[in-house]
């Protein structure tokens, strides 16, 4: 019985496997959920795959394995600009944001639009609130740092992963360093969109994960500046100089630094994704005259758009254009299980109302003009349908 | 890059390849179907939210649990790491009790999660093996007090590959109102499992350990009666709430894939391995008098082979050895010169525990590779004791 169960699940596998031509024709705009993994980096993974050994192993395989740990170590701390030792491999950026918050022995600050793996880590976190872009105020952060009192971690993000709202980050971490706090900084939904220069942003620590970038999921890493010890989170043998254990994923890894590494080459041409997005924008408000641009007049990542079209609930405009052969999402991968609206556009001031009628549309390195005029001609039609209906109430009344 | 085709590699408890079938399975779900498995709202998404379930199906299977019981983790030090702690701080934040029993030849990632939950209020005790590397049960129930949580021991020893009596110790926790957790990392897709005839509550569970890749692993939580956790890492609340994190599903996927083998596979492949031990240890015995074996050979997995070459320094012979990739121990505490703590729970005094050698067989293990090894292992034991060959080699 426990033979015919697992064939039929292979054969079932293969049978996905085959159908999975069906999605080569639809438009995928959720890059910030996850993006395809770079082709560079899958080469690594797979050749990786393909090696025999630990890379904690002192024998000829071993000393192999740990050659290739070694250079994607290299690669990863190049695209953040810091030195290879800072560099700490974790299983990705849940883990990295739980390390970096869980051990912290004093008051812990985090701004109102973090993600869930770092507003959840502390039950006794205060919030930092933000202004209407998204934006936190240093002088707010001061105030709070004061009642505090000393031995403080503060932690906020670089890049919003619904909005793609940037934080004045040097300017946040300048007046958190003045209190002598410990700083973090989620940089998750950055890296790799933009040049980072750890060592110049004035963390101790920083978040990373390689999907959100053409890395392969399940692996990510935590920055750390030179002398600053993290508290252990998982434990267990020495690895990462006994700052996280467990056996090295190495394919992870080895896709990790070739995504790094071609990430950062891309960086100027991610950028212009930007253009592209602000044309779409444009004409989507040449068209809809109500709609609201999430965040739109901070600065904010070149490839996220968070979009509102008031009246439409966003499961709706989701699933509309779902059926329209387009992926976006009503937020942010990890809760969108859930029904409630964002904690990011509430703590923006959105009424409940507005909250729940955006989508996020986000670009990644494998977007093409022609997807982003698929998605206008689809969002157009779906508000000109909205307005149809309301049409159609108002004249039956 | 890759190794010389000369080098053999017989260290199969430190990781195995993945198997070519696991490779070709989850190549494309990382650049062709690359959803996000929690982005069910769209056709990629639920395309990897439906592909990581039938791997969680097959992981399942594997040790005789429902898909549901099944946590996904980045390995079995998470696996290990949240079995203990979560099961210990559950109890502690409850008032259900605070004690946890172990055994003193667990993995380090085991004992170092007992040392944590020590450090917020929890108390253990570490019980001792007998010469063969088994726990007396008895020892276990003894140990058991009206404040214990959790027992945690090993299916399968790291390394010496001694099978521990899971299903006395499953009756006698059950009967005591204990969880039992194990670290089934070793035993997995290569012994007979099974989390219900054997009461066992939690279960870790490593990909790289069964051929599929390094990064992924599994816990089994049991439902029924059920084994309450606090999560150890938080956010989006993936998998029910146990683990945060976005899953990575090709390494899911291949988890699976590798389970589904392993469970078609598992005793034709344990018989070929038992042979193969067999067969080094009897040429090994054949060239040498003077080597002694660690841990019942009777109660072992069979991919393992444990010897000890009196008066020979192992790491020495470790690096004579530049043709067959064998360890001194386990690969976590490689670069530490301490002697096994292991062998010394057995009995074994430094000298001889240094002297000792782990031989690791697998599915792709050769009869030809492990005829060649063991004339390179007994060759290299006599240039370093200065001895010509002890008897003539066939």
């Amino acid at each position: 019985m426990r033979d015919r169960s697992t064939r039929r699940h292979r054969l079932s596998l293969k049978s996905q496997l085959s159908s999975r031509a069906s999605t080569d024709l639809h438009t995928y705009l959720d890059h910030n959920a996850t993006t395809p993994v770079r082709p560079e980096a899958a080469e690594a993974v797979a050749r990786a795959l393909a090696q025999y050994g630990n890379a904690s192993s002192v024998h000829r395989f071993g000393r192999l394995i740990r050659h290739v740990v070694d250079g994607a170590r290299e690669d990863v701390a190049a695209l953040v600009d810091t030195a290879p030792a800072n560099i700490i491999f974790t299983s990705g950026g849940t883990e990295a944001n739980n390390q970096a918050l869980m051990g912290h022995d004093g008051p812990v600050l985090v701004s109102a639009v973090e993600h869930d793996s770092v507003r959840e880590v502390r039950a006794d976190a205060t919030i930092i609130p933000v202004d209407a872009n998204g934006i936190t105020c240093g002088e707010t952060l001061d105030r709070l740092l004061w009642d505090a009192g000393g031995g403080s971690l503060v932690s906020v993000m670089l890049a919003n992963n619904e909005t793609g709202v940037l934080q004045p980050i040097r300017e946040i971490f300048a007046v958190a360093r003045a209190h002598g706090a410990v700083v973090h900084c989620d940089a998750v939904q950055a890296a790799g969109k933009m040049a980072i220069a750890f060592d110049d942003l004035g963390a101790d620590v920083l978040s990373l994960s390689a999907h959100k970038f053409g890395g392969p999921p399940g692996i990510g890493a935590l920055v750390v500046r030179d002398g600053f010890d993290p508290e252990l989170l998982l434990r267990g043998g020495g690895q990462e100089r006994r700052r996280r254990a467990g056996t090295e994923n190495v394919p992870g890894i080895a896709g990790f630094g070739a995504a790094a590494c071609a990430a950062k080459a891309g960086i100027a041409k991610f950028g212009r994704l930007g253009a592209l997005r602000d044309n779409m924008e444009a004409r989507l408000r040449d068209a809809v005259s109500d709609i609201v641009i999430h965040g739109g007049d901070a600065p904010r990542l070149p490839n996220t758009s968070c979009l509102g079209l008031p009246g439409l609930a966003s499961e709706i405009q989701v699933m509309q254009l779902d059926l329209a052969g387009i992926a976006v999402s009503a937020g942010s991968a990890c809760s969108s299980g859930k029904v409630a609206s964002s904690h990011v556009l509430r703590a923006m001031g959105c009424e409940n109302e507005t909250a729940r009628s955006a989508i996020r549309v986000s670009l990644g390195w494998s977007t093409e003009p022609r997807d982003v005029v698929r998605f206008i001609d689809a969002w157009i039609a779906m508000a000109q349908r909205r307005d149809g209906k309301a049409e159609k109430r108002r004249s039956v009344a | 890059m890759s190794p010389a085709p000369t080098a053999i590699y017989l260290d199969h408890q430190a990781t195995t390849p993945v198997d070519p079938r696991v490779v070709d399975t989850m190549l494309p779900w990382f650049s062709e179907t690359f959803g996000n498995a929690h982005s069910e709202q769209h056709a990629w998404g639920r395309q990897a939210a439906d592909a990581v379930e039938v791997a969680r199906d097959q992981v399942a299977v594997l040790v005789g649990a429902q898909a549901r019981e099944i946590v996904f983790t980045s390995g079995a030090t998470e696996s290990n790491n949240l079995a203990i702690k979560g099961a210990v701080r559950f109890a502690l934040r409850h008032g259900r009790g605070s004690h946890v029993v172990t055994l003193a030849t667990e993995h380090k990632c085991v004992l170092e999660s007992c040392a944590a939950v020590a450090d917020e209020g929890a108390t253990f005790t570490i019980v001792g093996v007998g010469a063969d590397g088994r726990v007396d049960p008895a020892a276990v129930a003894e140990a058991i007090t009206g404040d214990t949580v959790l027992v945690s021991v090993m299916a399968v020893n790291n390394e010496i590959g001694v099978v521990q009596p899971l299903a006395e110790l499953g009756a006698i926790c059950r009967s005591r109102g204990v969880l039992l957790h194990t670290d089934a990392a070793q035993a997995a897709g290569k012994i007979a499992l099974d989390v219900d005839a054997m009461q066992i509550d939690l279960l870790s569970i490593s990909g790289h350990k069964m051929y599929a890749p390094k990064g992924i692993g599994a816990l089994y939580t049991r439902r029924r009666p059920r084994a309450r956790l606090l999560a150890e890492m938080s956010g989006g609340g993936q998998e029910r709430g146990y683990r945060s994190g976005t899953l990575p599903v090709p390494l899911a996927v291949a988890l699976g894939d590798a389970a589904a083998i392993s469970s078609d596979e598992i005793s034709t492949e344990g018989a070929r391995l038992v042979t193969l031990r067999d067969r080094m240890l009897e040429r090994l015995r054949a060239r040498r008098d003077n080597l002694f074996v660690n841990g019942s050979l009777v109660h072992r997995v069979p991919g393992n082979l444990n010897v000890g070459f009196p008066g020979v320094d192992a790491e020495e012979l470790m690096r004579a050895l530049d043709g067959v990739a064998i360890s001194t121990g386990s690969a976590c505490t490689s670069a530490s010169v301490e002697p096994s703590y292991v062998l010394r729970a057995l009995g074994l005094d430094d000298a001889d525990a240094g002297a000792c050698i782990r031989i690791g067989f697998g599915r792709f293990t050769t009869e030809t590779e492990v005829d060649a090894a063991a004339d390179m292992i007994a060759g290299a034991v006599d240039a370093l004791r200065g001895e010509g060959p002890a008897r003539a080699a066939e």
